[in-house]
This record gives structure tokens, C-alpha cells and sequence, in this order.
């Protein structure tokens, strides 16, 4: 069990998230051509080892996270809302 | 072989004698005997039949690691095949019965296939059953096949009862700073001390009581064993026996298996009680204390009946009280089983002691003084028919045996040293290392809070192994309390406990043995046991090139067994390794997986199995729907109406009524479960505007659209109506089928995607329940139940209007004039509460009209005769053209999706596109799910298919919706083949437009 | 090198095994081949034999990190079937089926193909129907089918859950000759029958770096030295992202993925035939292995991962769907379980397909269905790269499908790795 400490929820079973995929694609504009979508939806550079990641707390508060994980061993080294300003006010918390 | 039960000794309550039954025999045993101690004291010994060759097993050990003593327990519904004996706790009228056998173990016809093992070598079939013998002529699979039902039969072991399992099983979770694994005086020594430092600690142990090995151990273990209990009770660690931890996972979660009732007559079982419990537990540090296995020596015939691991004839001894042989054997190549000897030479057997070892010294010597010890001395082949008779022994050193006299013995009692449990921590991908000094694998240090103590780390010594468990658990609380005010200092050390050698508790060393091999003789030698795999087999996997690990394993089935190779891999690894003149670390070891010990499949489900698989999602109107008389049909996880048949009425009467009441009347369906999104906030509307494929900038207040949304590839997501409310608020529908998925595909975009965006989602599905009211009288009716009809009137509420209302009794409505029928209808909503009550009320408005309940039925009929796509249409293969909606993707914007269907492919003009189908004669059927056909090639992929069959009460004939090459246009007239050869066969089809009722939209908008 | 039949089985038997050879050589790496292959799974060692066999190349090497058929080969629940739908997929499936029928004649191996029918289950009108079509589209070519009453299926396979299912069965569709087989007997087999035709199988060398001349590839780096190669071929599974990258070549359509698989102890026959059924978010399938254990398993694990280890949920969850559908399993014990990785596509579907590198060839993205394939993986990709052309039931199993929108999702899940299983 991948244990996934959700900056709004605590620490918390992976089986409460949902996966969403790779984090470091960036998604066009919705009228850029289409070899710029066929890129960010279709490909992947499906990295071994430390990876950003979605991961979506649908079984918590439904947030969207980024999770720095590692693909080989799961270890997770860091986790942030998706939503940058929500970050942000997070870490002028802190 | 003579076994008996002592009259006394041992931890057995001689006070409650229990009486059992073995393949149909009335046996007796004790409170606190296994099955196999009883059977042991009764002087049973051919227990089961080996996987292979049949050959008669009896016990060969007194754990989880038996391999030999399989048995067959209970009967009907709860026949529990493959139980090992050794774990089973007697209780009064437990039933066992021999397995893999017959007439029984004792006499087996099967038996006859150990005449022909000189063929029956590793991976003999392989290289035949192919084709007719003995040239294997002849040409696909069909000899195998008969091949294959003879196998079938012979392979398996136990009979698996084909009834229900009526036991219920639980789950449970727990958290804990320490989960200490194995209650062996390390064990509790560590989980004591962790405890006593206030760490929230769980001890699991798979015996039904702690001690481990001091169990089986009389004198100063015992003392130890009590001394560490009171400590332990003490402590406030908990304690959980009969509970195994099978696997270790990520982040500390282990998996663990309590068996609650397994023990019990099932007289005292409760309809309540579990039979077992699988516990999740997330810890913040595991100490594995897991103890070490004893392996045996391959030799010839050393599967017979009457040999077993010293420590499981001291275990007998010392434990069950039973005295398992009377002119005993004990062969061993390390100081271990010394003290075996001279236990049971004292309780009265006589005993021979064999060291394969050319002289030891120390205390080991005088624990055995008295008894007859030939030091460089070896069993070399067992002798005896069913069960060991004597032994012939062979003398010399490794490598160079020499054959020697036989002497009488019932058992033979074998320490080919012992082995680590290291199956947990090989769990976690590490790979053990090996120790040579100690002749066994240890677990490496790990980059994770999971550490080894006791004899899993290679300690042998009792005080040594305490000690272990105290010093591990000394650094857990360090790491765990590091402001603990604990008075030892703050440990330096490593958290893993290293083990020098000076520590592991033997004074002479261990000399490795792992075959008796004699220059000239042939001997029938096996590793695994269970699976008849011998020393040839595995040197026969080496002369084919079988070299790595993984390949011998799989070649020869070794450790492939139920014990999981805990008896024999160390063996197969030796061999190899002295075949290939290699190292046993340069081989390596095959990985162990979960489970540890074999996990019932009942416990793994726990109690969401039948109506709680998958728990069913009920609407608010659910129970209302069956009270008046809905037939439910499963859409996804919910239940929704199928049809409300009347008195006499198949499905067919009742839907084609129903439906033919919609469009007469009115008719009322429940649409509760379509999924429902609040979007609220300044940019809501844009939201919409770049999700939905056509234009929502523009929608006013209390107006509703129907809107089509794309995933990014540019293919059909979902469709829905979405309303306006106010400036900022929207209220948008989804499918049933993709509630979820939209919902989360939203919150990505705006979370990940579109943060500029101020907008907040709430799913608002279980919040507010829905009413389709469709038909001429729609308007009626739900003008009857509301306080000021005239907020509904044609000219205050027109197609597509939306508005909050209130009906009778105060209760707050909030209603669309949206139709899926292509009637004039409305969709209306409230709160879930208000569920029924709004139900009554329309429902007696509608039946003035003569108007009906439907369902999902009647509600397929509608919309195909409207040409409305649904999910048997919307498939995740097809475009918003391809469905015949490409004008509601807006050519002056983008949307998602927008790009990806300019693709090539999605442009194409002959792809398959919506279509209606008519039965040429009007008269006939045809069935969804067939392959649209060009009439003069009824072959290959065809042209189309058919995705929703109806009979069509407004056209009075069957008809259809699919997709065709190119679409309808051009085709009129002409004829089709609706092929379904699986079901129906051909039918001649033409197609129509797919707006085969009302294609104008006059009865749904006027 | 001895044939194998029960006549030299037989002989052996006699002689003490001693005439046994070594099913395959182990070879040390020359410095050059006209095809490499790297990879000694199924598709790997399947492509060599058929390269050899079909193409009559002589000097091939396949090159493999580990053991050969040590990756999915070994991991996989075993089940063939070619109940596939869209097209290409459909013909490509078959023509798998087909060689799979002729399998241990052919490799002179006992892959114990085991067609003993693969019966999927539906639990729905629209589910039924959705079966109908695909299951028509294979009678429609040529390709026997059928679909089951739930009064056939009841008499055929009479313990399934009829009385207390959550999703009531209500039919099923068949395949009668798929079934099963002896997973790593076809590694076994095909490495053998390579190795006879002078396919040099080199174990234990992993590719650590492809060197590159321009728009051609000139050599592999290897933990064996360097090994050039005219023609190279990847057939790797979910380490196929690495090699591209290693080749310079940037991203492609996959994503690994972990998969668990689950074998029960050894029991006599419980079940005749592989059963399957997906409903209500569930996906399951089991068959009876010879020995016995009961074969199963089900859906990913939901996260992108390359560890071979799976976690305790998809477990719990599997054991669900087992129980729902077979009431009498909650007695039987899992003895096993075990993961691969998966590479997941875009689409569900593979590549077998030229590259961006004029010598270049990528056979990936086999998601859960690389096992099935395997026979007609090798039987094109050997055709692709002898003639440097793409046979027509490939055409669409080319990286580059996304780019002009072909669709042959046979589940219509879209472009989430994670949902093709």
C-alpha cells in the first residue's frame, strides 16, 4: 500500500486517489495545432525512477495532487496541490 | 516406525481427550495436540501421497514448512483440501481425510506411476504428448487435449468442495508504530521492550500461543519462554496468535490473516463469527522475528514416511508428548540437534546420533554422552516399505562417501542446518544474501524501517536471539521517540542487528551438507517432496541449460509447492551450484512472493461478495419504484427500472404500452441517477464554453442546452443538459454511466489545467433527486401539483426553459422543459428528501391522464425512435459526426477535443455514421449487436452494425439504430444484411435516417 | 540435438536422461549480426524463430538483460484467445490463434495448448449485445463463435454464482478454441527451436547503449561488448520506453504499468474452462492450470509503476471478483501472487512497426494481451523487418496511428494507459 500524505487530508492509503498520470505534461492551448495535442495526450516519456505525477483524492477532499513518486521503488518524495495558487497559499503558510 | 503418547510431558491437557476421525477411523488425541501430533501419537504415519509419483508422505515437520503430511478436512461445503497437518489445532470431531489417492494413502492405485519414474524426469512432458506416439505424428491439439483431461485428473492434490463456501470472513485495519512479526522470544522480547516505551506495538504470531521455539524446549527455554510472557502481559503490546503476516507491502502495510474459528468444532461457530480475518496493518517500523526453518539432507528415499527435521521430533517430544519412534535415528551436520538427541534418548528411545562432521567439541559432547555418536557418518538410503524401517548409512567426508552398514531405525530425525525466514523481506524486492559461515541466506540491510532479529538474522542461541530483540527494539524507539527519556543511551548501531559470528550461538561449525552422494549407487534423492523433484531432476535441468534460478525452478516445479520451497530450495540451489562448479550466491536465490503461507481466497474477499460486491447504489426512489411494481435492471452500479409490468404483462406488453403512453399521455420515469454537477463562479460559462463542443457564452438565465463534450482525443465523452441559474451558477446532467468520470475530468481541468479559472464544482448527484415527466399531458401533470401553474405555462416556461418551482406542501422543485422522448416533457428535481413525496403527487396527477410509470425499456424505445445516441452508441470509438451531431461542434470556437478531431481519420466521409434501421419486412426482428452487411458480402468486418433494437409502437415494426459506412444518405431503398450469425442469422435491413419519428421536433418544442 | 517425442523419452527413460542436450546454447556475443533483437521474451525469441524459419536469415542474435522468457513470458495468467474485433486487430489475433494451434508440433516443443473454450460472461442486455457484435464480426470471419443461454452456460459450467451474483449472469460468449497454454514452454520452445535454426540466444547481456550513425543504428553497447547489428529490433515489454530513449528517439505512446497475477494450491479439476467477466468496474479471469492452481487474476494497479511487486488492494479486490463469480473459491487458498509490467498504450493496442531510424524496429505496447499474440508478434515482426515493410494487418500498428486518428481501441476507453486492461 503506497501511503500518500495529502496536503489537506494527512497520510493516506493510495487506494483513496485515483492515479492521473504523468504531471510534467504541459497541455496546449485549446486552439493550438494538432501535432501539439497529439503530442501532450498520446506521448510519454514513461520515466524509471523519480517521476511528477497527478493523483486525484477522489475518496477525500477530491483535490488534484502532484506527487513526486518513484515508478521503481514507490518511494514518494514530496506532494503538492495541482493548483498552483492553492500551493502557493499553502507554503506561505508554512 | 512406533510412536506413542507419553503419559506425561509436553503442553498438551491430558484432562480433555478429544476424539477425531481420520479417513473415517475414530481416533484420539488432547487438547493442544495438532492433527498431526494426534495422528503422530497414534501411530499413523502414511498421511498423504506425493504430487508425482505418488509416493506415501507422512510428517516432516511440525510447521508450516510440511510438505509431506497434506490432508483433506471437513466435508461438503466446508471441505477445506491441502491443510497441513502440523498447523491444524485438533478439536473434538474434526474429519481428515487422505488426499490425492486412491482407494486411500495407505493403498494407492496412483502409486503405480513409480514404476515408470525412470520416465517421469523434469520437464518430461514437454517433449511429448504432443501427437500419436512415439513419433508424435499428426497435427494440432487434439491428441494433446486427451493427453491433458489424464493429467488434469492425476495433477491437483485435494478435492475443492464446488458448493458455496457459507463461512463469512472479515476485514479489519490497523495502525501501529512497531508490528512485530513472530512471537518467538525475540519476538517478544522486542515487541516487550517497545511496548514498555510506550510504542503502540502489535505482536502477531502464527502458532495459537507464543514461544516459538522454546515451545518444544524443556528446562532453561521454558523458564525463559514464562519470564518473557509476564513481561510481555505486562507491557500493553497486543498480542494477536493464530495470525500470520503473509506479505509485506509498500510503506510498511502488511498483510496479515487471523484465523478466528479454524480451530473450533464447527458446533461452536456463531453465523456471526468469522472464520478468519484479513488485516491491512500500516506500521510505522517492522521487526521480523520470524525464526529460522530446519532443513533436511537429500539422500536416498529420504521422502519415506518416519523421517522428519530434528526439530519437529523434539517438538513432538516436548510439546504433544508424544514419543515419535523408539530406535531413533538422528543425523545431523551441525550442533542443533544435539540437544534433540539427548532429549529423546532421556524420555526413553534409543537413539543413534550421526554427525556428518569428522569430530566437534564443548558442551555439545556432553548433552549426548551416553548415546552411540559416529562422527563423519551419513544416512545414505532409507530402507523400509510404507514407512522407514532402517538405514543405510555411508561414512567419509562431503564429496567422498563411502557406503556403509545398515542399522534398524522407525525414525530418522535430520538437521541439515537451518534457514532464516527471510520470505518477508523478500517481499519487498531485496534479494538475501549468503552467509557461508552460517550455510543459510540472511536478509541484506534494507533501505526501509524493516529490520531482522533473532534467529530470521541468523542467531541460533536462545539468550543470543533475546538479545537481538531487545537491542532491535532499543533503536526502533530511538528512531521512533527520539525524545524519549529512555535511559539506555542513544544507540550508534545500525538499527539491523548484525550478527558476528561469535554470537550465533554454535560452537563447532557448521559443515554444509546438502546430498549424500555414493560413488556406484543410484538413489532416488528429492528436494521438494511435494513435488517428487529429485537431485537427477535438478542435475538433469543443469545438462539441459535450465541454469538460472528462475529457469530451474520453472523446469523442475522445485519450490513450486504448497510449503513454497521453504523444505527444499537451499537443497536445489546447492546442487546447481556444485553442477555448474559455481557458489551458491553465484546463483542466487528465486524470489519468494506473498503469501508466506497459503491465504484463503474467502478471507482475501472479506464480506463483499453477493449483494455487497461492488455495494449497490439505490436512488431515492428506489423502494417507491418497487412498491409500484418496477422490475429493476442494473445500469453500472445502481438499479434502475426496467419496466413496470401489469397484472399478466411480459416485458414486451409493458414496455410497448408504456412507451405508447408517453406519447399519448404521460408517462413518469425516474432519471434520478443521472449524474449532477453544481458549477458555480465568475467563469463558470467559460468552463462550459471550452468543455462542451458548442456554445454555452450565450445561454440566458433559466435556459437549459444539451451539450456534447469530447475527451482530448477527440472522440464522443458524454453528453447532458446543462441550466443556467443565475450569472454564476450552472446546473449540468451528465449520463448515469459517466457521472464519475466527468466530474473528476472537470476538477483535473480546473485544478491542473485551467487554474486561472474561479469556478467551484460540487457533485450533487445523492442531493437531488429526478422525475422525467414526458408526453402531451406532461404540462398537466405538473401543473397539478404545484402551487402556480401559470410559472409552467407554454408562454412562461418554452422548450428548454428552466426555473425553480414550488409544489404542493411547500416542497422546492427546480425544473428543466427538456425531452429525451421527443414529447413535450419536463425533467424535475428535488431535494432527496422530497424523493416520494414528489413522486405521489405526480403520480396521481399522471394517472388522472391515464398516464404510466416507466422504464428503462419504454425509455430505449423513445429515444430510438427519436434517433437519440445513448452509451451503446456513444462507445468511446465515435466522433461527434459520426453520430450525427457534428453541427453542435462549433466551428468558431475551441473546445476540448477540438484539435484531435481534425485528425485525418475522424474526417474521413466513409466512416461509419448514425443510421436508422427498418426490417425490409416490417413484420420481422433483429437483434442489436449484429454486423450491417452489403447484401452481396455477408463476410469479413461488413459495413456497419447495429447498436439498439426496438419495437416501435408509434411506426408499429421493429426498428433500429447503427452506424454504417458513409451513413444513410444514398442508401434509401436499398437492401441490407443485419447478420447475426451467432443468434439470429440474416436479415434483409434498409436504412432510414436515424429521426425516424417526429424528425422535425414539433411534438417536443410545440 | 535429440528430437523430442515419446520415443526418446522412452530411450532416455532407460538410459539415465543421459542423451539430453542443452535445449539452447549459450553462446558468446560475435561482433556483428544481421538482426538483433533485444529482448528473449515470447516476441523476442518468437521474431528470431520466424526471422530464421520464415526469411531464411542466418546470423540473428537475440540479446536479453536476464533469463530468457523472464519477464511477462513467466508472469502472465496464459489465456489465448482471438476474440478481438476491430480491424487488423482482428486478423492479426486469428492468425495468432492459428499458429498457436500448430505451436508444439511446429517447435517440436509440448506448448500444451489447452482449447478448452473461453467462456466470457455478460450480465446485461446491452452487455450481451456488445458481445453479440464482436463475437458475430469473428463468425463473419471465419472464426467459430458463439453465444451461450444462460440454460447452456448453467449446464456447462454449473458452479458458477447463479443465485446470489451482485450481477446476475445472464449468458455468456464463447470461444471454443481458445483456452490456454504452458507459458513458459512457449519461451522454452521457441528459444529451442531459434537455437537449432543458428539463432544465437545471449543471455545476461543488457543493452546499455545504442550508438547511432546518423538516421541508422550501428551497435548496441552491451554488459557483453558491443554488438553491431545491420537490422535491430526491440521487443522489451515495459522497458521499451528506456531503449527508445537510449536510441535518442524521445517519447512514445506507453506507459508501464503493473499487472498481478494469483495461482491458488494445486487442486483436482475445479474448472474446465477459462471463465471471464467484466461488469460494474470489475474485471476478472481464471482457468485451471494442469497442475492444478487456479490461475487468475484482474485489473492493473492502477498507478504507473516498474516495480514487479503488486499491493494488498488489487489483491482484496481480485479475491472479490473470484468469489462473486465462483462462491465455492473462498476455501481456496492463494498460494501465489506475483506482477510484470506492463506497456500500456494509448489505445489498448500494439505497435509492430518501423521507426523514426532507417534499421530500427519497435514491437511494444502489448498492454495485457502480449501472451495471446505472441506467435503472430514474432510471424509479422519477422516479416517487417526482412522486407522492411509493414504487412497490410498491420498497417495501423504503427506509432504514428495517433497522428491521423485511427481507432482500434477494442474497448473504446481512450487515451489512458491505464484503462486498456
Amino acid at each position: 500500500m503506497i501511503r500518500i500524505n495529502c496536503p489537506f487530508c494527512g497520510e493516506r492509503d493510495h487506494s483513496e486517489f485515483s492515479y492521473g498520470g504523468d504531471a510534467s505534461i504541459e497541455y496546449p492551448a485549446l486552439d493550438a495545432p494538432p501535432e501539439q495535442w497529439h503530442d501532450a495526450v498520446f506521448m510519454r516519456e514513461n520515466i524509471r525512477g523519480m517521476q511528477s505525477e497527478t493523483w486525484h483524492h477522489a475518496s477525500g477532499c477530491r483535490m488534484w495532487l502532484v506527487v513526486e513518486r518513484d515508478t521503481l521503488t514507490h518511494e514518494i518524495q514530496a506532494v503538492r496541490p495541482a493548483h498552483p495558487a492553492i500551493a502557493q497559499a499553502l507554503e506561505d503558510e508554512a | 516406525m512406533s510412536a506413542k503418547r507419553l503419559a506425561q510431558g509436553g503442553r498438551i491437557d491430558r484432562s480433555q481427550p478429544i476424539s477425531f476421525k481420520w479417513d473415517g477411523m475414530t481416533l484420539q488425541g488432547f487438547q493442544g495436540d495438532t492433527l498431526a501430533s494426534a495422528l503422530l501419537a497414534n501411530n499413523e504415519h502414511v498421511l498423504g501421497r506425493s504430487f508425482k509419483y505418488h509416493r506415501p508422505r507422512g510428517i516432516m515437520s511440525a510447521g508450516v514448512e510440511e510438505s509431506g503430511a497434506l490432508v483433506t478436512i471437513g466435508s461438503g461445503a466446508r471441505r477445506d483440501p491441502n491443510v497441513k497437518a502440523t498447523l491444524q489445532e485438533l478439536y473434538p470431531d474434526l474429519e481428515a481425510f487422505g488426499q490425492n489417492a486412491w482407494p486411500n494413502v495407505r493403498r494407492d492405485v496412483g502409486a503405480l506411476s513409480g514404476l515408470f519414474g525412470r520416465f517421469f524426469a523434469a520437464g518430461f512432458y514437454y517433449k511429448t504428448f504432443m501427437g500419436l506416439p512415439p513419433f508424435e505424428w499428426g497435427k494440432g491439439t487434439g491428441l494433446w487435449m486427451q493427453y491433458e483431461k489424464i493429467i488434469r485428473k492425476a495433477a491437483g492434490m485435494g478435492t475443492a468442495s464446488r458448493e458455496p463456501d457459507p463461512d463469512v470472513y472479515d476485514h479489519a485495519h490497523a495502525f501501529c508504530d512497531v508490528l512485530v512479526v513472530g512471537g518467538g522470544v525475540a519476538g517478544m522480547a522486542a515487541a516487550a521492550t517497545a511496548a514498555q516505551a510506550g510504542l503502540d506495538v502489535i505482536l502477531v504470531e502464527q502458532d495459537h500461543e507464543l514461544g516459538g521455539d522454546t515451545l518444544s524446549q524443556t528446562g532453561a527455554g521454558a523458564a525463559q519462554r514464562s519470564e518473557l510472557l509476564s513481561t510481555l502481559a505486562a507491557s500493553g503490546a497486543k498480542v494477536m496468535c493464530r495470525t500470520t503476516a503473509f506479505g509485506l507491502y509498500d510503506y510498511g502495510t502488511a498483510g496479515l490473516l487471523e484465523r478466528v474459528t479454524d480451530h473450533l468444532p464447527l458446533q461452536a461457530l456463531s453465523s456471526h463469527t468469522p472464520r478468519q480475518r484479513f488485516w491491512t496493518v500500516r506500521a510505522q517500523h517492522t521487526l521480523l522475528a520470524t525464526g529460522a526453518l530446519e532443513r533436511h539432507i537429500a539422500f536416498g528415499n529420504n521422502d519415506k514416511p518416519g523421517i522428519m527435521t530434528a526439530a519437529a521430533g523434539r517438538s513432538y517430544l516436548n510439546r504433544y508428548g508424544v514419543l515419535p519412534g523408539e530406535k531413533v535415528v538422528v543425523a545431523t551436520n551441525n550442533d542443533s540437534a544435539y540437544q534433540v538427541a539427548a532429549d529423546l534418548q532421556q524420555a526413553g528411545a534409543e537413539v543413534t546420533l550421526l554427525d556428518a562432521r569428522a569430530a566437534v567439541s564443548g558442551a555439545v559432547c556432553d548433552a549426548v554422552a551416553g548415546i552411540e555418536t559416529r562422527m563423519g557418518c551419513v544416512p545414505m538410503q532409507a530402507k523400509g516399505q510404507h514407512a522407514l524401517q532402517g538405514l543405510q548409512l555411508a561414512s567419509g567426508t562431503p564429496g567422498n562417501w563411502t557406503a556403509g552398514d545398515t542399522t534398524i531405525a522407525d525414525l530418522l530425525l535430520v538437521s541439515g542446518g537451518w534457514s532464516p525466514v527471510v520470505n518477508l523481506i523478500s517481499h519487498r524486492g531485496v534479494r538475501p544474501v549468503w552467509n557461508a559461515e552460517l550455510a543459510c541466506f540472511v536478509a541484506p540491510a534494507v533501505n526501509e524501517p524493516v529490520d531482522m532479529v533473532g534467529a530470521a538474522a541468523g542467531i541460533w542461541d536462545t539468550a543470543a536471539c533475546i538479545d537481538s530483540g531487545l537491542r532491535a527494539a532499543e533503536a526502533v524507539i530511538q528512531r521512533l521517540r527520539p525524545t524519549s527519556t529512555q535511559q539506555s543511551a542513544p544507540s550508534t548501531e545500525p538499527v539491523t542487528p548484525q550478527s558476528p559470528a561469535h554470537e550465533h550461538g554454535w560452537e563447532n561449525p557448521i559443515l554444509p551438507l546438502y546430498e549424500v552422494k555414493v560413488a556406484g549407487k543410484k538413489l532416488k534423492c528429492f528436494v521438494d517432496p511435494q513435488h517428487d523433484v529429485t537431485t537427477d531432476d535438478i542435475r538433469l535441468a543443469h545438462q539441459e541449460g535450465f541454469v538460472s534460478v528462475e529457469h530451474l525452478k520453472r523446469y523442475t516445479t522445485l519450490g513450486m509447492a504448497t510449503d513454497g520451497g521453504k523444505m527444499g530450495n537451499i537443497i536445489g540451489l546447492a546442487l546447481m551450484a556444485e553442477a555448474l562448479g559455481k557458489d551458491i550466491p553465484e546463483v542466487g536465490t528465486t524470489t519468494f512472493r506473498p503469501p508466506y503461507t497459503p491465504v484463503s481466497i474467502g478471507a482475501l474477499k472479506g464480506r463483499n461478495v453477493d449483494e455487497h460486491f461492488r455495494c449497490l447504489r439505490r436512488t431515492a426512489l428506489h423502494e417507491w419504484n418497487l412498491r409500484h411494481g418496477a422490475t429493476m435492471a442494473p445500469a453500472g452500479l445502481w438499479e434502475r427500472p426496467w419496466y413496470f409490468a401489469r397484472a399478466g404483462e411480459t416485458i414486451k406488453e409493458a414496455y410497448e404500452r408504456e412507451a405508447a403512453t408517453v406519447r399519448q399521455t404521460v408517462g413518469l420515469c425516474d432519471v434520478t441517477s443521472l449524474g449532477k454537477i453544481a458549477i458555480q463562479g465568475p467563469d463558470a460559462t467559460e468552463l462550459l464554453n471550452r468543455v462542451y463542443t458548442n456554445p454555452f457564452a450565450k445561454l440566458p438565465i433559466g435556459k437549459a442546452r444539451y451539450g456534447i463534450m469530447l475527451r482530448d482525443d477527440g472522440f464522443v465523452m458524454d453528453d447532458g443538459t446543462t441550466w443556467r441559474l443565475s450569472e454564476t451558477d450552472y446546473f449540468m446532467t451528465t449520463t448515469t454511466a459517466h457521472a464519475a468520470k466527468v466530474m473528476v475530468f472537470l476538477e483535473e481541468l480546473l485544478q491542473t489545467r485551467w487554474p486561472e479559472l474561479k469556478v467551484t464544482l460540487t457533485s450533487v448527484s445523492e442531493q437531488w433527486a429526478g422525475c422525467a415527466v414526458a408526453g402531451p399531458k406532461s404540462r398537466e401533470t405538473l401543473a397539478a401539483c404545484m402551487a402556480d401553474p401559470e410559472q409552467i405555462s407554454d408562454a412562461n416556461f418554452p422548450f428548454m426553459g428552466v426555473r425553480d418551482i414550488t409544489l404542493h406542501g411547500g416542497i422546492p422543485a427546480r425544473i428543466a422543459r427538456i425531452s429525451f422522448s421527443g414529447e413535450r416533457a419536463f425533467e424535475a428535481y428535488v431535494p432527496s428528501d422530497y424523493a416520494e413525496q414528489m413522486m405521489d403527487q405526480l403520480w396521481q396527477a399522471a394517472q388522472r391522464f391515464d398516464g404510466c410509470l416507466y422504464g428503462l425499456e419504454a425509455l430505449g424505445a423513445l429515444r430510438i425512435e427519436k434517433g437519440h445516441v445513448t452509451g451503446a452508441e456513444l462507445d468511446g470509438r465515435v466522433s461527434i459526426d459520426d453520430a450525427g451531431l457534428g453541427m453542435m461542434a462549433s466551428p468558431k470556437k475551441a473546445f476540448i477535443g477540438s484539435a484531435l478531431r481534425q485528425r485525418p481519420e475522424l474526417l474521413r466521409a466513409d466512416r461509419p455514421q448514425l443510421v436508422g434501421i427498418f426490417p425490409k419486412n416490417r413484420a420481422e426482428t433483429f437483434n442489436a449487436g449484429s454486423i450491417l452487411c452489403h447484401a452481396d458480402k455477408i463476410e469479413g468486418l461488413g459495413a456497419g452494425w447495429v447498436t439498439a433494437v426496438t419495437y416501435s409502437p408509434a411506426l408499429g415494426h421493429w426498428i433500429g439504430l447503427g452506424f454504417f459506412e458513409g451513413g444513410h444518405q444514398g442508401q434509401e431503398g436499398k437492401t441490407f444484411i443485419s447478420a447475426d450469425p451467432v443468434r439470429k442469422g440474416n436479415v434483409e435491413v434498409e436504412l432510414v435516417s436515424p429521426h425516424m419519428y417526429d424528425a422535425s421536433g414539433e411534438r417536443m418544442r410545440g | 540435438m535429440a528430437r523430442y517425442s515419446a520415443w526418446t523419452v522412452f530411450k532416455n527413460g532407460l538410459t539415465g536422461q543421459k542423451g539430453w542436450g542443452r535445449a539452447w546454447r549459450d553462446p558468446e556475443p560475435k561482433k556483428a549480426y544481421d538482426v538483433v533483437i533485444v529482448g528473449a521474451g515470447l516476441h523476442g525469441l518468437a521474431t528470431a524463430y520466424y526471422l530464421a524459419k520464415n526469411h531464411g536469415l542466418k546470423n540473428i542474435a537475440v540479446v536479453e538483460k536476464g533469463w530468457l522468457g523472464g519477464g511477462n513470458a513467466g508472469r502472465n495468467t496464459t489465456i489465448v484467445r482471438s476474440n478481438y474485433m476491430m480491424p487488423g486487430n482482428r486478423q492479426f489475433y486469428e492468425h495468432a490463434l492459428k499458429l498457436w494451434e500448430e505451436l508444439s508440433h511446429e517447435l517440436n516443443y509440448n506448448v500444451m495448448f489447452s482449447q478448452r473454450a473461453h467462456i466470457s460472461l455478460f450480465h446485461s442486455p446491452g452487455a450481451r449485445d456488445a458481445a453479440a457484435r464482436r463475437y458475430n464480426s469473428m463468425r463473419l470471419t471465419d472464426t467459430p463463435a458463439e453465444l451461450w443461454s444462460l440454460e447452456q452456460l448453467k449446464k456447462e459450467v454449473p458452479h458458477l454464482n447463479y443465485h446470489s451474483a451482485r450481477f446476475p449472469i445472464i449468458g455468456a460468449a464463447v470461444q471454443k478454441r481458445a483456452g490456454t497454454a504452458r507459458h513458459d514452454a512457449v519461451a522454452w520452445g521457441y528459444a529451442r527451436a531459434a537455437d537449432q535454426l543458428g539463432v544465437d540466444i545471449i543471455q545476461n547481456c543488457e543493452v546499455t547503449s545504442v550508438s547511432r550513425d546518423g538516421s541508422q543504428v550501428s551497435a548496441i553497447e552491451t554488459s557483453r561488448g558491443t554488438i553491431q547489428a545491420k537490422k535491430l529490433g526491440f521487443a522489451v515489454a515495459g522497458n521499451t520506453s528506456r531503449l527508445w530513449q537510449m536510441a535518442g528517439l524521445g517519447r512514445l505512446p506507453i506507459e508501464s504499468h503493473k499487472l498481478q497475477a494469483f495461482v491458488s494450491e494445486p487442486l483436482k479439476p475445479l474448472l474446465d474452462q477459462v471463465v471471464v467477466f467484466g461488469v460494474g468496474g470489475a474485471h476478472f479471469y481464471i482457468s485451471q492450470s494442469d497442475k492444478g492452481g487456479m490461475v487468475f487474476g484482474g485489473d492493473l494497479d492502477w498507478y504507473k509503476s516498474y516495480a514487479q511487486r503488486g499491493n494488498l488492494p488489487i489483491v482484496q479486490d481480485t479475491a472479490e471478483a473470484a468469489t462473486s463469480i465462483l462462491p465455492c473459491l473462498g476455501r481456496v487458498r492463494l498460494l501465489r501472487h506475483w506482477s510484470g509490467i506492463m506497456d500500456m498504450s494509448m489505445d489498448g493496442s500494439p505497435f509492430i512497426c518501423k521507426t523514426p531510424l532507417d534499421n530500427l524496429y519497435l514491437n511494444a505496447g502489448w498492454n495485457y494481451g502480449g501472451f495471446k499474440a505472441s506467435p503472430a508478434s514474432g510471424w509479422y515482426f519477422a516479416d517487417l523487418i526482412a522486407n522492411d515493410r509493414p504487412h497490410e494487418v498491420i498497417q495501423n500498428m504503427d506509432v504514428k496511428r495517433f497522428e491521423r486518428g485511427v481507432m482500434i481501441d477494442e474497448r473504446g476507453a481512450g487515451p489512458d494507459p491505464k484503462l486498456h486492461g
